[in-house]
């Protein structure tokens, strides 16, 4: 297996120009939504609100204004597929569908999938969705068919501003932390990676560096991974069968003093 | 966002709505009827039997329905089998910590069972409903109707995958990382119970319209139902404290849905009408059970929906 290879998004330098969701939406033939009428969302400059099928980047805009308007920031990010280490996706997929790639990204295959979007409701990113045109889920490859020619991805060779990085995931913590380091030294305290070490779904192949709490940037504070549930439920599920059978019993084979007069 | 009660509020919805609904709902039913079924066969007396038999018809074509509801789900319904078979190997496709793969093969192998049943059923009956069905002879299919051997272990086995199918679901849900759903271990529990609740409602019910109202198995349903209701009345209490603070999903039409639809309608009013039929002569099940049944489906409506929702 090649390295590991993913992102490392430095929020910090992004400049919300969304060259990455076009470069992306080109490279992979995404339609537009609503067969690309102009519609606006009301939410900033954000006219596409969300990961999804036919969203594999997304720029968000957080305004962070005093009603005063006097003081105030921005807060833009470039959102996309984790990449997890341990995806949540990969591990409910009934068909085999999701695999996991020499280069330790994680890919939906179109012609396997069969729709089923259990996926959809195991990432904890909200990051799947069905592409309407094929019926399938789908999310960001990480340009598998670029890696896969010793191409950098099309996101990351588009964005003006480095604030998508790509490389070899040793080599992107080390930047990263190098960048954390100069941003406290400048004051901005809370610069912070999210993602980056393993306590995080065994760690994000697509990590990032923000300057406030993950649920500002829509980021879930603890995401898990759905079989966090499997053992439990299966449990109780089986004490339930259980005590059914026993109220089944109980029923049928003592039932001589409540027995319906004819 | 930022006041999110948990992580799994920052989640996308599966877009699971009402074929989803209705297969919950019927596969709850299929599973049930069956258990109760091959638990009157094991357990029951010579003159329940048709009560047997009719969670045997009840069962099979539901999951016949209930597959079909699967599978005009899918976004692509024409590659169900990829549940199956891995596409590429045409290996047999499972994966047992997947609660949808193992479902999938499990509502299959469940699907058998009912199928043999049915057809014992029909084996067992002796005077047919339709006439052409007089010409046809079963002399397999009874070997599987209890008591033979055979029909013991068949309604055995189906009973244990019956409970399954009717608990797999909730342990589905749970398996994912959406609101309410993977907020609670106690779903599947909650699935079961309920799903047993039903499918004796159903069965006292269907008992009812055949004139088996004096039936001595129609007393043990209806015993039986009174025991579930109250049971699934404790565990929906305890989904609600293990919710937590995802609980606030249900402070909304949803909550009012389970308490004015599901609680005091399909659970509460019932259990006193179970014991009051207890000191009638001829109890009318009718109204108690469909009351049950509502309550069942609107449970699953709730479920799905206040996650579906957020």
């Amino acid at each position: 297996m090649a390295e590991p290879m993913g992102f490392y998004t430095d929020t910090t330098v992004c400049i919300g120009c969304k060259a990455c969701e076009v470069a992306c939406k080109t490279w992979n033939q995404l339609p537009a939504t609503d067969g690309g009428a102009n519609t606006m969302s009301g939410d900033s400059y954000d006219n596409t609100r969300q990961l999804d099928g036919i969203h594999w980047r997304h720029v968000k805009f957080i305004e962070q204004f005093p009603e005063s308007r006097q003081d105030g920031r921005w807060l833009l990010m470039s959102d996309v597929c984790k990449h997890c280490v341990r995806a949540g996706c990969l591990e409910v997929c009934p068909t085999g569908a999701i695999i996991r790639t020499e280069f330790d990204t994680v890919v939906i295959q179109s012609d396997t999938c069969n729709g089923c979007r259990d996926c959809i409701s195991a990432c904890p990113f909200g990051v799947i969705d069905i592409n309407p045109v094929s019926g399938t889920a789908q999310k960001c490859t990480l340009c598998y068919d670029r890696l896969q020619n010793g191409l950098e991805p099309a996101c990351s060779k588009a964005c003006p501003t480095d604030s998508i990085q790509f490389g070899t995931i040793s080599e992107l913590k080390a930047r990263a932390e190098k960048r954390v380091a100069q941003l406290h030294a400048l004051g901005e305290k809370r610069a912070h990676l999210y993602g980056a070490d393993d306590t995080m779904l065994g760690g994000l192949n697509s990590f990032y560096l923000l300057v406030d709490r993950p649920e500002v940037y829509g980021l879930p504070p603890d995401p898990k991974l759905p079989s966090r549930n499997l053992v439990t439920g299966s449990v109780f599920t089986l004490a339930g069968a259980i005590l059914v059978g026993l109220a089944g019993l109980f029923s049928f084979r003592d039932r001589g003093r409540s027995e319906v007069r004819p | 966002m930022i006041d999110a009660p948990s992580s799994t509020w920052f989640t996308t919805n599966p877009h699971w709505q009402w074929y989803i609904v209705c297969y919950f709902f019927l596969g709850g039913l299929a599973g049930g009827c069956y258990f109760i079924a091959a638990l009157i066969d094991q357990f029951g007396r010579v003159e329940d039997r048709p009560l047997a038999r009719i969670g045997y018809y009840v069962a099979f074509p539901a999951v016949l329905i209930s597959g079909l509801l699967l599978t005009v789900d899918l976004s692509r319904p024409l590659r169900f089998w990829h549940m199956l078979i891995e596409r590429n190997t045409l290996q047999p496709m499972i994966k047992p910590w997947s609660p949808m793969s193992f479902g999938s093969w499990a509502l299959m192998i469940f699907g058998i069972f009912t199928f043999l049943s049915f057809m014992g059923a029909i084996a067992e009956e002796k005077s047919y409903r339709w006439p052409s069905f007089q010409r046809l002879r079963f002399p397999v299919f009874s070997a599987v109707r209890p008591p033979t051997i055979g029909g013991k272990i068949v309604a055995l086995l189906g009973g244990i995958a019956g409970l399954f199918i009717a608990g797999y679901t909730g342990v589905l849900l749970a398996v994912t990382n959406r609101p309410i759903w993977a907020d609670t271990p106690l779903l599947g529990m909650l699935f079961t119970v309920s799903a047993a609740s039903t499918s004796a409602a159903l069965l006292m019910l269907l008992g009812q319209r055949y004139g088996w109202r004096t039936l001595p198995g129609m007393a043990a349903l209806q015993r039986m139902d009174g025991l579930v209701l109250a049971l699934e009345l404790l565990v929906l209490i305890a989904v609600c404290v293990s919710l937590g603070s995802a609980l606030h999903g249900w402070l909304n039409v949803w909550g009012g849905l389970l308490i004015g639809g599901v609680v005091v309608p399909g659970i509460l009013i019932p259990l006193v009408m179970s014991w009051r039929h207890r000191h009638q002569a001829r109890p009318n099940f009718a109204t108690l059970a469909m009351l049950v049944l509502i309550g069942g489906f609107l449970l699953r409506v709730v479920v799905i929906f206040s996650s579906e929702m957020i």
